[in-house]
């Protein structure tokens, strides 16, 4: 046995390309059994007839496909790429700020990173309902409202979109402060201090130097919000009635109550490769966008 | 704003700044001419760069804490880019999102120059330092060695023509061979544009290569002002002493011997001191004198007039250019004299370890140290 190790670990170590696979095998036979396998049965889901309690009947069909393409499911696909990608901006206006504000404290960095993560401490589930004990027509914004004669009949803000925009927001806003975060504390304060002596006043000093350099965070904030928002039905399902159905409410129905499982495997693949397509858009105008510096 | 070339274009005059209870710059004044290479030299912590700080307009002087005046205007609550100043960083702070033109062309940019202008401007700052302008433009500063960075910060500041150049230890982390050239580059950039610089650093041998003047501070105070040659050899304090060079000391009380004055040690030594408005009758006494002034005697060969303590040779270090001859005086300690070498292989030191030998100086070459 112990030769064996012995020898095994020299054969390792002596190249290099056996090390790195050797590194990469549990997580990678973790992704292909559990990732890329169902990935694929759905796919080949996606093709075949319907069965009748949920499943699939042997056969072969695009039909799946085509139906997608009704108005009323590309409505809702519009309705869900709009609110994901307004989700993305109010996060980025809201988040880039609170970054830097973390980035350039010295002291209160970590009792403000803290309270940045600690809605993580409590299931995402138990916080959504929590906002709707707090949306609803008897709840606390209405009930303290009402009670300080702001108003005098309770406002309706559960099951609109405002709410479904404020719960996807409040869900989403660390993905976008985190990133960022990181690439403003990793900036050196003495750049800053050079283009001040060079003659920048601060808003010509954020635009030049800061923004350019934070540019990394800002891209992985805005993918981390983008994709999970586009896939989200939690909060569209509670904060949203029925009303604000968005792409994944349609998903996971189509696996539950439908028991349409093709046409709920397809949809994820159309909405799978619409999701890299926009990826895939933005990194190529950010790219351009790093390469042309605004001249002046 | 005009000023007249015989005002100085920067005047410090009881500056004080604290971060919380620490006083890191502590009444400092001192003024600058037009065109001087100024340097603010010491340790770490004394206080340099934030006085160079102060001056860049990084920091505010304390509410009480003195007025900085850059070309006649009083600044204290002036930002950076209000005032005519550049700057060059210790760690350069090159924008590692920009090439090399662009980095040089920043301030130009800010300060709103004509774009038909600029590039014309860039290239002769470029070309100023010593960087080929068609090689060097488009490169980014990652692709640039240490010492290339340092001349494209170089090029960045003096692009704008400043009356003023700040400049914070920037050879600091260059190898000692370029530090050399760049030494000698500065100073030529120096007289050849006028600008006025002002050099922070730790290193005394660059201050002394380099500047017109220097302040030495210590402890948020400028503990002596003057020329190299000044500092070098009448240091006003141990401190600078010490700083500065190597130093032996040499402690007792003074005593009036006619119309000259000596110094008594505890264990009676006593040697002569040159007048000095420091002396008095009983008063204690420090003297300093450089390794290079002192000689080795034979104990009963001391040439009449030169001071002598004698004591033994403890060791004999071999520095190549020097010899240095430790010797061991009661009362005084080691004692360090420094020998030009004139061949060991050849003229071999007449001394060895464990020799008894006086350590011998000229009076005049006694420096009387002011307490600190």
């Amino acid at each position: 046995m112990g030769a064996f190790r012995e020898r095994a670990l020299a054969w390792l170590y002596s190249r290099p390309e056996a090390r790195a696979w050797a590194l990469l095998a549990p997580a990678g036979f973790w992704l292909v059994a559990f990732f890329l396998v169902p990935l694929l049965i759905m796919f080949v889901y996606s093709l075949m007839p319907r069965g009748i309690y949920g499943g699939v009947e042997p056969g072969f069909t695009l039909a799946h496909y085509t139906r997608f393409f009704d108005p009323l499911y590309l409505q809702v696909l519009q309705r869900t790429f709009a609110w994901s990608i307004a989700c993305t901006v109010i996060c980025l206006v809201l988040g880039y700020p609170v970054a830097y504000v973390i980035a350039r404290s010295r002291r209160w960095r970590t009792l403000l990173l803290f309270l940045v993560v600690l809605p993580f401490w409590t299931s995402f589930l138990v916080r959504t309902f929590a906002m709707i004990f707090l949306m609803r027509d008897t709840g606390l914004i209405n009930s303290w409202m009402l009670k300080l004669s702001v108003i005098q009949e309770p406002l309706t803000i559960l099951y609109t979109p405002f709410a479904v925009m404020t719960g996807l927001v409040y869900g989403f806003l660390p993905f976008m402060i985190l990133p960022i975060y990181a690439s403003l504390e990793k900036l050196d304060p003495s750049l800053h201090e050079a283009a001040e002596v060079l003659g920048a006043r601060p808003l010509a000093r954020f635009r030049r130097v800061t923004l350019p350099l934070s540019m990394p965070g800002v891209v992985a904030g805005s993918l981390l919000v983008f994709i999970p928002a586009l896939g989200s039905f939690l909060t569209s399902d509670l904060l949203g009635g029925a009303k604000q159905v968005m792409i994944g409410n349609l998903v996971q129905n189509q696996f539950s109550s439908a028991r349409n499982w093709p046409f709920g495997s397809a949809a994820s693949f159309i909405v799978m490769a619409l999701v890299l397509a926009a990826v895939m858009w933005y990194l190529r105008v950010k790219d351009a966008g790093a390469r042309i510096e605004p001249a002046k | 704003m005009t000023v007249s070339p015989q005002q100085p274009v920067v005047q410090l005059s009881d500056v004080s700044k604290s971060f919380g209870e620490v006083k890191a710059v502590d009444k400092v004044s001192f003024d600058i001419k037009r065109g001087e290479f100024f340097s603010i030299l010491g340790p770490s912590g004394c206080g340099k760069t934030t006085t160079l700080r102060l001056l860049a307009g990084f920091e505010e002087p304390d509410e009480d804490g003195g007025e900085v005046r850059l070309l006649g205007e009083t600044v204290n609550k002036k930002r950076p880019y209000e005032r005519k100043i550049a700057m060059v960083f210790q760690n350069y702070a090159l924008f590692p999102h920009l090439d090399v033109a662009r980095n040089v062309s920043f301030g130009l940019e800010q300060r709103k120059t004509p774009k038909i202008e600029i590039e014309g401007r860039v290239r002769r700052a470029l070309e100023m330092v010593r960087l080929k302008p068609d090689m060097f433009s488009h490169r980014m500063p990652g692709q640039l060695s240490g010492g290339q960075r340092q001349r494209v910060a170089l090029a960045r500041a003096l692009v704008l023509e400043p009356a003023i150049l700040l400049l914070d230890e920037p050879l600091g982390a260059i190898d000692l061979k370029l530090r050399k050239e760049m030494q000698l580059e500065l100073k030529a950039l120096n007289q050849q544009l006028g600008t006025t610089f002002v050099y922070v650093t730790h290193d005394q041998e660059e201050a002394l290569t380099m500047s017109d003047r220097i302040a030495v501070m210590d402890n948020g105070r400028v503990a002596q002002l003057g020329t190299p040659a000044e500092i070098y050899e009448n240091p006003r304090t141990a401190f600078v002493a010490r700083f500065i060079g190597e130093s032996n000391f040499f402690e007792g009380l003074a005593r009036r011997a006619g119309t000259a004055w000596e110094v008594r040690q505890q264990n009676g030594a006593c040697f002569q001191v040159p007048p000095h408005p420091a002396l008095a009758n009983d008063k204690p006494i420090r003297i300093a004198v450089r390794p290079e002034w002192l000689d080795v005697q034979t104990p009963d060969a001391v040439p009449p007039g030169e001071n002598a303590l004698t004591g033994v040779v403890r060791e004999i270090i071999y520095l190549g250019e020097t010899l240095h001859v430790i010797v061991t005086v009661p009362g005084s300690g080691d004692v360090t004299v420094a020998l030009r070498n004139e061949g060991q292989l050849i003229k071999p030191l007449a001394w060895k370890k464990g020799d008894t030998a006086a350590v011998a100086w000229l009076p005049e070459d006694c420096q009387i140290l002011e307490e600190e």
